[in-house]
């Protein structure tokens, strides 16, 4: 019977895989989004000060002045626009400039007499990526700028405290590297659920499913062998991608151990297939579905962690997410693929995925039967 | 016969092509006018693609057709000519919308129609009136009977008194006392309108006795045409289905044989097969099945008669243990039924009304897969595959996927699947709707050989009586409950009827005498008008009325379809409540420890300087390089600061000290915020630490750079993201509710309703975008208070402004996902074309992130021209920077554009007709 029971699922997994294997839409999808598009989301991961546009009131006209707007080049700013200081206002409330350089008039004058100017920068804070490094950018080149030009003038002695800084595990803060692993993260997410969701939804549509049951095949091995074959299409394709895509055309280097990460993936994906289904027995048909995806998985991939840290999201937030797969998968693949982090730091992720996955397993076993048993 | 008036249809030439697949050939066809003119002929020979084309809902390919004396090829008198052709459409009740009550359906058409409020009604009582549904007004279309769907088509198609009324398999899987009081209604409205044409297309050959005049087809062509008693006499044949019979053409008829019926021998001492002992099946308040009762024995074919919804089904998935009774039980060869017990599965073979096969495994496949999951041993597989193979005439097409072979051959291929694993018992579902005579006789003596030959119990369900003839016993079923249960002929006799039908109908009427009322015999009906008064009221030129239709016909769908409204009303708070907190680029409390090999006062007030601020939290102190390794490793500090040995005692000294700060980088944009806190707080100590130490005059910095943060001075994420997210909700979510509102009426079908009524492309397009435009204005009420509220964002300037922003920018992004709409079939389609192209746009080229100004080739262009850019500025003016309406006038101009573009775009796209 035990026997029986496992080549059931065998003989239904190979049937799902013969099934996508005839879905032209499904074998696209896959591909696209374990290649095309983890290499274009890591590399347009936006550089975050890329032609910024900046304006400068310059009433000193001298060659500090100069030097300093000569220093504002492409491709960090646009070239800068020369504007009066009537017109600041108009332009900043138009959007036009995200930063406005104010040189007050005789400023090399006073830094040359050692009186110690100011120049104002406005920033349009709105633009929250370009403001807050364009800010400290321009500021870092006007001091340089102003060093350099003294420094002919007269020594300057170097700061007594030197702050050096070393980014760990990304020592260029590379974007495509977080860009690229978390897009896998992603994608296992989004695929996982669409594949198992989608291949029940179309079984049940095409009536195939009653069939099923009139023979001895129970819902166990009828759900088992969809989370089972959805889950390892995925596996497979995330590994491609991770060792083709991400570490082979973009050499991000991998920390941690694969294996270990990809039984993290297992895990993960045992919860996501599960959700998948209890998605598919929510909703009545292929539309349906596609609408609950949109208002869950969005939410899944942003709040997890995978595209802003958790700890500045508020607290309820981020309890509420304790209860989401994609939480400890996120904190998992980072430790591994990032930190090169063992079993000793990650094991109560995994412990926390299996639990997720086997509550949501049940769950979604209890609503498919419960869906089965009430077709009409 | 007036065969000397000019037909009502006139075709020349006519072919009609899907892909590769030829539905119709060099049809040359002349209707007569005034007659009941019948198109017979199984499913799939092209009798619904012929009436498409007359009807216009079928954009013609070749030839010609003329209807009521023009040319439908001319879109200008087919919009001339709508008003007087009626179309239904197959299905029941395909062209109705079933969340609408019966009521809201007839009223619906009426207003297409451009008839008054007192028109309509008068119209639409006499109407409800004539076909008894006038008890049922308020019942929503999608829960009455097969029956009464027909009639509610009728009453919808004669709102407008038509010329030619056009009906496709009107009474499909219908009972046949509802088939009986439907042709009887369309038999009076003829005698009220004896200048009207019908053209009915049927796949009951019976029914096409009645008719004036009929064509017969098969693959595309026309076989014959005539009355019916010309084409029975032509052909020496006593019916039209062996009239049909004969016509088909020689290779078709090759190996026909009629069924012959060996009796069944049976005796009271044969085993019992199949018991249903007061079946009941209740879902919520519905008896879908009541106390059935029956005993088949082994080897009997036992037949189920009725009409769509009358219980067969809900009956044989009780029996085959698919649902649990709600009372009573089923006993399987003297067993009671367990639905767990998997070795009564093995025992009986399952075939339903859709032939439910993988369309992505081959035959072979499919033939595989059941065998092993009956769990035969794998040694038998192949042998036992050939072998039905064999018998059920597979052998050519064993590689062939399903989808791509007839359906006669599909039956078969459902048939062997039921075998394949050697079943005491047959249970088939409807295993012949739609075959064409000949396969279903070569299917049925398949049947009486596995019967006879092989002791199988047959338990059948069928629609057509000739069908139920030929089985042992039959049992007559209508709303969940046997009506009797016999031998054919023995029910024939005990009612003293001709025939089986008319013994059903016997029955039937029986029953609803005892039953609560499904309404009697109708009153004549006069469809509503008197002569031609109304007949052509509607006319093309835009009406406000059929645009209001539309509106209010929308909204009442709208509000009776849960998901879509949660997604409408919901979806943009979910995704707002995510957006806000998940797009916070924000870094506070972030966790960080110290190395301090220095342990002096001004080591530790070098770290306090750190934990004193709202961006980072101190952990416990680190003691090595390894905790630190460790620690930073397991994520649990993002930061760690090293401060070397004799740190105060040289820095007292205006040595060069070294501090070393390690940021953890697996998150790079977290990692370049960090770093610049650090370097702006360690700034910050050291001017403050050499003021105290050295005296306010000893460092004074040559200039200094003194930051302004504009409209958001702390520079936090929310006010920055919060007015940037509203205009992407507001693209994104009526966008998508706009797409799928008009490709939900291509995969329904009920978009025919906009094909064969006078409506016009801006009527339907603007009728169905007003709802949506309601619905997003009030979300984005919702978006801002939920902006002022929760995330404290107040609107600091013109609100007035924002608004009106607001109401250009929906109108925009609706009219954006109905041109989307336009070149989308399927909702699943429709649902994730408009979200790559709204989002993309919306979030990379807008300003969203970087301003516009900012980006490069193509998006910049797109940027440009996208309205979200445009509202995103008039958002960030009104919530950030203060603005009113007169800083933000170049704003609106764009807005006002994309609207009239984008409408007329989708107008010229939308198609008026099927392609």
């Amino acid at each position: 019977m035990k026997q029986q029971h496992v080549r059931n699922i065998a003989q239904l997994g190979i049937k799902e895989l013969y099934s996508l294997l005839r879905d032209p839409i499904m074998l696209v999808l896959i591909v696209y989004a374990f290649s095309f598009s983890i290499y274009t989301a890591a590399t347009a991961m936006p550089e975050t000060l890329h032609k910024a546009p900046i304006a400068v009131i310059d009433e000193d006209r001298s060659p500090l002045s100069e030097r300093i707007v000569d220093a504002l080049y492409p491709p960090y700013f646009m070239p800068p626009t020369r504007i009066t200081l009537s017109e600041l206002d108009a332009r900043m409330d138009a959007g036009l400039d995200t930063f406005a350089l104010y040189i007050p008039a005789s400023f090399q004058r006073d830094v040359l007499a050692g009186r110690a100017p100011t120049i104002q920068l406005s920033v349009d804070a709105t633009r929250m990526s370009q403001a807050f490094t364009g800010s400290g950018h321009i500021q870092t080149i006007v001091l340089d700028q102003v060093n350099e030009f003294v420094r002919r003038e007269r020594t300057v002695s170097i700061p007594p405290v030197e702050l050096v800084l070393r980014a760990r595990f990304n020592p260029e803060l590379n974007k495509s590297w977080f860009g690229g692993v978390m897009q896998i993260i992603n994608n296992i997410t989004m695929l996982s659920i669409v594949l198992t969701g989608a291949a029940l939804i179309r079984e049940r549509e095409h009536g195939t499913l009653e069939h099923l049951l009139v023979m001895p095949v129970s819902p166990f091995e009828i759900m088992a062998s969809k989370v089972l074959a959805m889950a390892a299409v995925v596996l497979v394709a995330s590994a491609f991608a991770l060792n083709v895509v991400v570490r082979g055309l973009m050499g991000v280097p991998i920390e941690g151990s694969l294996p270990l990460f990809f039984f993290g993936a297992a895990l993960h994906l045992f919860a996501t297939t599960s959700l998948g289904i209890v998605l598919a027995t929510l909703a009545r048909s292929m539309p349906q579905f596609g609408m609950l995806l949109l208002m869950v998985l969005l939410p899944l991939q942003m709040l997890s962690g995978g595209s802003t840290p958790r700890e500045s999201m508020p607290e309820i937030v981020q309890f509420v997410m304790l209860a989401a797969p994609n939480t400890h998968f996120v904190l998992l693949s980072q430790g591994i693929l990032y930190r090169g982090a063992g079993l000793e730091v990650v094991w109560p992720q995994l412990i926390s995925l299996a639990v997720i996955g086997s509550i949501l397993f049940m769950f979604s076993l209890a609503r498919f039967r419960k869906t089965l048993a009430s077709t009409e | 016969m007036n065969s000397a008036a000019a037909p009502v249809v006139r075709m020349q030439g006519v072919g009609l092509r899907y892909g590769k697949a030829q539905a119709l050939r060099d049809i040359d066809l002349d209707i007569p006018a005034g007659v009941m003119a019948g198109l017979i002929g199984p499913d799939g020979v092209g009798k619904s693609s012929l009436l498409a084309l007359v009807s216009g809902v079928r954009a013609l390919q070749d030839g010609r057709i003329e209807v009521l004396g023009g040319d439908m090829a001319s879109a200008r008198f087919r919009a001339h000519v709508s008003p007087r052709i009626a179309y239904m459409p197959q299905g029941l009740g395909k062209n109705l919308y079933p969340t609408l009550s019966v009521m809201e359906n007839v009223d619906f058409f009426g207003r297409l129609f451009g008839h008054d409020r007192a028109e309509r009604k008068r119209r639409i009582g006499t109407l409800l009136a004539a076909t008894g549904l006038t008890p049922f007004a308020d019942r929503p279309a999608g829960k009455l009977s097969g029956g009464m769907k027909q009639k509610l088509g009728l009453c919808c198609a004669l709102i407008h008194d038509p010329e030619l009324l056009i009906l496709d398999e009107p009474t499909t899987g219908v009972d046949p006392l509802s088939r009986r009081q439907f042709w009887a209604l369309i038999d009076d409205i003829r005698a009220e309108r004896p200048g009207m044409s019908v053209l009915v297309a049927t796949g009951y050959m019976e029914e096409a006795g009645r008719f004036d005049w009929l064509v017969a087809m098969d693959a595309g062509r026309v076989l014959a045409t005539g009355a019916p008693a010309e084409l029975l006499a032509s052909t020496g044949s006593t019916t039209l289905e062996q009239a049909f019979i004969a016509l088909l053409p020689e290779e078709k008829r090759a190996g026909y044989r009629p069924v012959e019926i060996v009796p069944h021998a049976a005796d009271a001492d044969t085993e019992i097969a199949i018991e249903a002992r007061d079946l009941t099946m209740r879902f919520g308040d519905f008896t879908a099945v009541d106390g059935v009762n029956f005993r088949i024995r082994r080897g009997e074919i036992f037949g189920f008669l009725g009409s769509n919804g009358c219980g067969k089904t809900t009956t044989m998935k009780m029996l085959t243990g698919l649902l649990p009774p709600t009372q009573g039980e089923a006993l399987l060869f003297g067993k009671p039924l367990d639905a767990n017990d998997l070795a009564t599965r093995r025992r009986v073979g399952f075939m339903t009304q859709s032939f439910s096969l993988y369309s992505e495994l081959t035959v072979r496949q499919n033939l595989m897969l059941h065998a092993r999951l009956f769990g035969l041993p794998e040694a038998d597989i192949e042998p036992r595959v050939q072998a039905m193979a064999e018998r059920f005439d597979l052998l050519d097409i064993l590689d062939a996927l399903p989808d791509a072979l007839p359906l006669g051959d599909r039956q078969r291929l459902s048939l062997a699947v039921a075998m394949i694993h050697g079943p005491e018992m047959l249970i088939l579902d409807e295993p012949t709707s739609g075959v064409d005579p000949v396969a279903r006789d070569a299917f049925w003596r398949a049947l009486i050989e596995l019967s006879r030959r092989d002791g199988v119990t047959i338990f059948i369900s069928t629609h057509f009586m000739n069908e139920a003839e030929r089985c042992d016993r039959i049992s007559l079923m209508h709303a969940g409950g046997v009506l009797v249960s016999d031998k054919p002929q023995a029910i024939v006799a005990a009612r003293g009827a001709p025939t089986l039908e008319d013994a059903f109908i016997a029955y039937l009427q029986e029953a609803a005498s005892e039953a609560p009322p499904e309404p009697a015999r109708p009153t004549p009906a006069s469809a509503g008008a008197g002569p031609a008064a109304f007949a052509h009221a509607a006319n093309r030129s835009f009406s406000l009325r059929r645009l209001f239709s539309y509106t209010l016909r929308e909204s009442l769908e709208l509000r009776r379809d849960p998901i879509r409204l949660t997604l409408a009303v919901l979806g943009s708070i979910l995704l707002m409540l995510v957006l806000g907190y998940g797009i916070t680029l924000d870094v506070e409390d972030l966790a960080y420890a110290v190395l301090d090999h220095d342990q002096t006062s001004i080591s530790r007030d070098y770290s306090l300087s750190l934990s004193g601020s709202r961006y980072f939290s101190e952990r416990a102190p680190l003691a090595n390089y390894d905790e630190l390794d460790r620690r930073m490793r397991a994520g649990e500090i993002s930061l760690a600061i090293e401060i070397p040995p004799g740190f105060g005692r040289d820095l007292l000294h205006g040595r060069p000290v070294q501090i070393s700060a390690w940021i953890d980088g697996a998150m790079p944009t977290r990692a370049e915020t960090v770093r610049g806190y650090v370097q702006g707080i360690h700034q910050h100590w050291l001017s403050r630490r050499l003021r105290e130490a050295l005296g306010e005059t000893a460092v004074v910095p040559l200039a200094t750079v003194e930051t302004r943060f504009r409209y958001n001075p702390d520079v936090r994420s929310l006010p920055a993201m919060v007015p940037a997210v509203i205009p992407l909700l507001l693209m994104l979510i009526p966008a998508i509710l706009a797409a799928l509102s008009v490709v939900r009426e291509k995969e329904m079908g009920s978009i025919i309703n906009f094909y064969v009524t006078p409506s016009t492309r801006l009527e339907f397009l603007l009728g169905k975008q007003i709802p949506y435009v309601v619905l997003a204005m009030a979300s984005f009420l919702l978006l801002v208070l939920m902006a002022v509220v929760l995330f404290r964002v107040p609107v600091t300037g013109s609100f007035a402004a924002l608004a009106l922003g607001a109401l250009l920018y929906v109108i925009s992004s609706t009219a954006f996902g109905l041109l989307i709409s336009t070149f989308v079939r399927s909702q699943v389609a429709a649902l994730f074309g408009t979200s790559i192209l709204t989002i993309l746009p919306a979030v990379q080229f807008s300003g969203l992130i970087d301003p516009v100004g900012s980006l490069e080739g193509a998006g910049r262009l797109i940027g440009n021209i996208f309205p979200t850019t445009y509202f995103v500025i008039i958002s960030r003016g009104t919530f950030s920077k203060a603005l009113e309406f007169s800083d933000l006038q170049s704003s609106f101009v764009p807005l006002l554009i994309s609207i009239p573009t984008l409408i007329g775009l989708t107008a010229m796209l939308l198609r008026k007709q099927q392609r």
